[in-house]
């Protein structure tokens, strides 16, 4: 907030970026005009008890006059009694009473502050392990993230989490704040270290950019203001970055998406659709094509309340009408004749798994993507992300904060684009039909082709295992499953000989040998041309809950990398 | 906030307030197509009136597909009830008054119950009911989160259970633009469009749109109740001064409330730039006004834990 002169209430101080400077005032009309042209940059933070997030995002807020008094009264505290009143900058932004007595930030807050050329709101997440699904959710309406390491100790696998999830969820611009300079007394060689290593790793994360900054949040330090403190350090201050970055422009890389959210039709002269365009831009008279229908027409008006249009642009909300009475319905798409989005009911998508209760392969959830509900499972996992190290693992559930890329398969068509070419018509979230909880986040990757599903021949992983069931044909039939739904090639059989056995073991496959014995469970595997008794300890597990027990058979195959990471998967 | 129909640019740049009403709308239409009854809760304050816009943008040039409650405690100012009847009139839009009348009628005030359990009864109690009796499965509500520290948590898509309360500690991840309004038999959810707006922002929304807004807002010389620091508006009969305390003073409201737990601010605004002005010029939020804010420490996320707005 910028602070008035004593003199007239009509002239206010210009937003000054620097709390030193004498402040500027201009005239109300010439702020209002300013107010008017700012833009909007959304980006998430991310951070745990004690490297000082709280104190980064405390201090900007301070520093760029967006705090109020009487919330800086609030969290003055004085300690002793001779010191000097100090402000607890963490205290101006945890919120809730729970979070206040644990000393923890525990979901996604929001924030908001402006400067002179823009308007921020911030998605403050926690960086613990466990909110992985609360980073995602701040990520995912972000369009930068700011990435915090303490300079005492470099990239921890907090940061390396973040970095990966703004990566997943399409930010296409990270900023590294390098904090607790303070504590390493300002080194640069500490700094340039750090600045290294970051760069190191967004490159393996694809078409992502990175920004490095020295800052002390505590001292002040290039938050708003370039510090003295670090004369070798050329680049912005956090603020001066934030302020000037370019926003993507990530909506009208597409042509024109309008889901369509309703129709609104007050008279029977007027049936207008009305959504928010997705993508692109709509001009009067653009020749459009209605998805699924695939009927074209032309649009006969872009009509908001104040006035109509001759065109608009994402991600603004309109109302259009076309000069054909098309069927069209919410659900539907009206999208440009020119590369229009797909239609696709089978399709390979990054999740998130948001919720305590694991995913099931094969469970039927809600989907809900753009403005329409459906039906849909996942058919089966490609694999699971290792979050700390970033490898592929093979997996057949996703536990919450995993996440995987899976085959979905939807009960009806879906109007879709890859997520990284638009994150509305690419995204969608699963819904679990009982609690009505929100369990999954996903990212389409690309679109499965009917006929191409999860089982196709070709895709089997080869794998060389016996599973010695004896008389469980429930663990068995799950174990089938399962190891299916991992792409491992499966043979379940009642022969009991050894040569066989062999046999398969060398043709690559995973044998599920039932017999008519109440025998114990084991598995062997090849090692070293010798067939290998790896798993005895795991017999006395088989409990009454198959279930549960094909589940642990599946992770000690994966533990025991008898089932391998894939490599050279097509999808990547 | 639309683009004139002769905008050359194909990509201009859209500013931050075009970008807030264009998400504001969507919610309105994501609500209205998802569920069978929903309802706007209409405090007559500005943010109901920007809210009250947007909803009116959203369905042009259809009506607004639902009604308006207004939940009356009895103790709303005078000016807020003449601008409530006439606007909405104008407007033509449907609106229900829901007043706790058996609270009422056993003389609940904040003077003697104080003012925590006044709320209870005559806002939480009487919200709960009007939206029980109605059954309404929605409700849009005007908080944004930059009022208040535990506004900053919740969702545009808030679920309640079967008793209305909030769970802050259980609230459904909401990413992108999709929000998840399923429920249950007796659940609800409370819908916030204006959630990523800031008082700067509704103040600057009023000022373009022409938004009509309550005079109360606007300085002018008016009867208070001075104590200290704060003015209290002289509206009720229980709310009486010593000698002397009571003065005409110019003063305006930052925010509408009730007249016995709202100060007044001395002032000079009489125009919306000169209220931005102020604002601007401030140092104080505007719910430090309200005396229900002060109950204690996090006494705003207990209330919406009870249900609240």
């Amino acid at each position: 907030m910028p602070h008035l002169t004593e003199a007239p209430n009509a002239r206010i101080d210009e937003v000054s970026s620097r709390p030193g400077d004498a402040p500027v005032p201009i005239p109300i009309e010439e702020f209002l005009a300013q107010e008017q042209s700012k833009d909007l940059l959304r980006f998430s933070t991310a951070g745990s008890v004690d490297d000082g997030k709280s104190t980064l995002i405390g201090r900007l807020l301070y520093d760029s006059q967006n705090v109020y008094e009487d919330h800086v009264r609030a969290v003055t505290r004085t300690q002793g009694t001779h010191a000097l009143p100090t402000i607890d900058f963490a205290q101006l932004t945890d919120g809730l009473r729970a979070e206040r007595e644990q000393g923890i930030t525990i979901d996604v807050a929001y924030r908001y502050f402006s400067t002179s050329r823009r308007k921020f709101i911030i998605a403050d997440t926690p960086g613990h392990e466990q909110y992985t699904r609360n980073m995602a959710t701040g990520a995912s309406t972000a369009d930068l993230a700011i990435i915090l390491l303490d300079a005492r100790k470099g990239i921890l696998t907090q940061s390396r989490r973040h970095a990966y999830i703004a990566s997943l969820l399409g930010i296409p611009k990270l900023v590294a704040a390098v904090n607790k300079m303070d504590l390493v007394g300002y080194s640069q060689d500490v700094f340039e270290q750090h600045q290294r290593d970051l760069k190191a790793l967004v490159a393996r994360m694809g078409n992502i950019e990175i920004e490095c900054i020295p800052v002390s949040a505590l001292e002040g330090d290039n938050v708003v203001t370039r510090g003295e403190n670090t004369p070798w350090y050329s680049g912005p201050s956090l603020l001066e970055y934030l302020e000037t970055v370019p926003v993507a422009e990530r909506h009208s890389r597409l042509s024109f998406r309008l889901p369509v959210q309703r129709v609104i039709r007050p008279h029977q002269h007027f049936r207008g659709f009305a959504g928010q365009i997705a993508a692109g831009t709509i001009y009067r008279g653009d020749t459009v094509v209605a998805l699924p229908s695939g009927r074209k027409s032309r649009v006969q008006s872009i009509s908001t309340f104040d006035g109509d249009l001759a065109q608009a642009q994402a991600p603004l909300s309109i109302v259009v009408t076309l000069e054909d009475e098309l069927d069209i319905s919410r659900g539907d798409v009206i999208a440009s004749e020119e590369a229009p989005p797909q239609a696709a009911k089978n399709f390979e998508a990054s999740l998130v798994w948001l919720h305590p209760q694991a995913m099931h392969i094969g469970k039927t959830y809600l989907l809900k993507h753009t403005t329409q509900t459906v039906k849909a499972r996942v058919s089966s996992i490609r694999h699971r992300i290792d979050i700390e190290t970033l490898a592929e693992q093979p997996a057949d559930t996703l536990q919450m904060n995993a996440i995987g890329v899976v085959v979905v398969e939807a009960n009806r068509a879906l109007i879709v684009d890859s997520y990284n070419q638009n994150r509305s018509t690419g995204s969608f979230i699963l819904i679990d039909p009982t609690s009505n909880a929100t369990v999954g986040a996903g990212m389409i990757r690309q679109v499965i082709a009917d006929g191409d599903g999860a089982y196709a021949e070709k895709d089997l992983l080869q794998a060389s295992a016996l599973l010695m069931v004896g008389n469980r044909p429930e663990l068995a039939a799950d174990l089938e499953e399962r190891l299916l739904a991992l792409r491992v090639a499966v043979v379940r059989t009642r022969v009991q000989n050894p040569d066989t056995w062999r046999a398969l073991l060398h043709a690559g496959v995973v044998a599920i040998v039932e017999s008519n014995e109440s025998s114990e469970l084991s598995i062997a595997s090849l090692h070293g041309g010798q067939s290998e008794l790896i798993s005895e300890a795991l017999a006395q597990g088989i409990a009454a809950d198959h279930t549960a027990s094909a589940h642990a058979v599946v992770e000690a195959l994966i533990k025991k990398q008898i089932i391998a990471a894939r490599i050279g998967d097509e999808t990547k | 906030m639309a683009m004139t129909a002769d905008t050359p640019s194909i990509s201009a740049k859209l500013s931050h307030l075009q970008l807030l009403e264009a998400e504001s709308i969507h919610i309105f239409r994501e609500v209205a197509a998802e569920f069978q009854n929903p309802v706007m809760l209409y405090s007559i304050g500005k943010d109901s009136s920007v809210m009250l816009r947007l909803a009116q943008k959203a369905f042009h040039p259809g009506p607004i597909p639902f009604p308006l409650l207004h939940v009356d405690t009895g103790y709303k100012f005078r000016e807020m009830l003449e601008f409530r009847d006439s606007y909405t009139r104008e407007l033509g839009v449907n609106l229900i008054v829901h007043r706790n009348e058996e609270a009422l009628r056993d003389g609940t005030n904040p003077a003697r119950l104080g003012t925590q359990r006044c709320c209870g009864l005559l806002k939480t109690t009487a919200l709960l009911d009007a939206l029980r009796n109605h059954g309404f499965d929605a409700a849009f509500g005007g908080a944004r989160r930059d009022e208040e520290k535990s506004r900053a948590k919740e969702r545009i898509f808030s679920f309640r259970d079967s008793a209305g309360q909030w769970d802050p500690k259980n609230q459904r991840p909401e990413l992108w633009n999709l929000y998840n309004g399923r429920i249950g038999p007796g659940e609800s959810i409370r819908v916030f469009p204006l959630s990523n707006w800031t008082e700067l922002d509704i103040w600057h929304y009023i000022h373009l749109e022409h938004i009509p807004i309550v005079p109360l807002y606007f300085a002018k010389e008016r009867r208070m109740l001075v104590r200290g620091d704060s003015l209290i508006p002289v509206e009720q009969p229980f709310v009486k001064g010593l000698p002397g305390e009571e003065q005409w003073i110019r003063c305006r409201l930052r925010s509408l409330g009730c007249s016995p737990c709202t100060g007044a601010i001395r002032s000079d605004a009489d125009t919306l730039p000169k209220i931005i002005a102020e604002l601007v010029s401030f140092r104080s939020s505007e719910r430090a006004n309200r005396v229900i804010d002060h109950d204690q420490d996090g006494s705003m996320e207990i209330k919406k834990r009870e249900g609240y707005f």
